[in-house]
């Protein structure tokens, strides 16, 4: 059985590797999800994203996460990677690979992960605007 | 009570308010999460934006707010996350 990957990158995210680390004979199954770089936020448009992480404490989060997804889906393997620095309009920010022989548990687990992922891995994201401004994203607070 | 030093990292917005991703904030022994939290905005009121929203977490794991902080823990504070 492939193990689990977990990583915070500096580095584009090669995701057809990722996808490799997952896949196997035993599995009907491969789920990918990507977050990449979109141009236009409610009529704003950027021009780049500067991530951050916590990398010790995002890589414990995103191992557990994982370790949450087992219990509840016969999932085979996960892999994660999740840049950080500056990202250019469509780069890729996270990828996410989840085999598992079935689909469904693919889908659902994948799911669940860049949705946990968002909420509680310590990485954060800057606005550049188009109008020069920056901006971190802090969802809670967005109403200040 | 004697007063110790505690070794703060921040991240992102944090750290860019507090202008360091390192600060030192003066607590007494046995401190918890919730006292931390009230030092924190005190002795660095340049934090004050973020301070109803600032997340702990301590040995790389969120902090509740009644646990008690003990020394040679690693401490980060930080915003609400917006990776993905």
């Amino acid at each position: 059985m492939n193990s689990d990957h977990i990583a915070i990158t500096d580095q584009p995210i090669e995701y057809t590797a990722l996808t490799e680390r997952v896949r196997s004979n035993q599995c009907g199954a491969v789920v990918l999800f990507m977050g990449t770089v979109r141009e236009m936020t409610a009529g704003r448009q950027t021009v780049a994203l500067d991530y951050e992480a916590y990398p010790e404490m995002a890589q414990q989060t995103m191992q557990q996460l994982t370790l949450e997804a087992r219990d509840q889906w016969a999932i085979q393997t996960v892999a994660i990677e999740h840049r950080v620095g500056r990202l250019e309009l469509g780069e890729i920010s996270v990828a996410i690979a989840v085999s598992s022989p079935h689909r469904n548990e693919a889908f659902e687990a994948g799911r669940f992960l860049i949705d946990r992922l968002k909420e509680i891995v310590p990485i954060w994201k800057k606005e550049n605007w188009s109008d020069g401004t920056t901006e971190w994203e802090h969802p809670e607070i967005e109403a200040e | 009570m004697t007063v110790q030093q505690i070794q703060i990292k921040l991240f992102a917005r944090a750290k860019e308010l507090a202008e360091s991703e390192l600060i030192s904030v003066s607590v007494e022994q046995e401190t918890t999460v919730a006292e931390l939290r009230l030092a924190i905005a005190k002795q660095f009121p340049q934090l004050q934006p973020l301070t109803s929203q600032l997340l702990i977490a301590v040995d790389n794991a969120y902090a509740g707010e009644d646990q008690i902080l003990q020394t040679q823990q690693e401490i980060a504070c930080f915003p609400p996350v917006s990776g993905g």
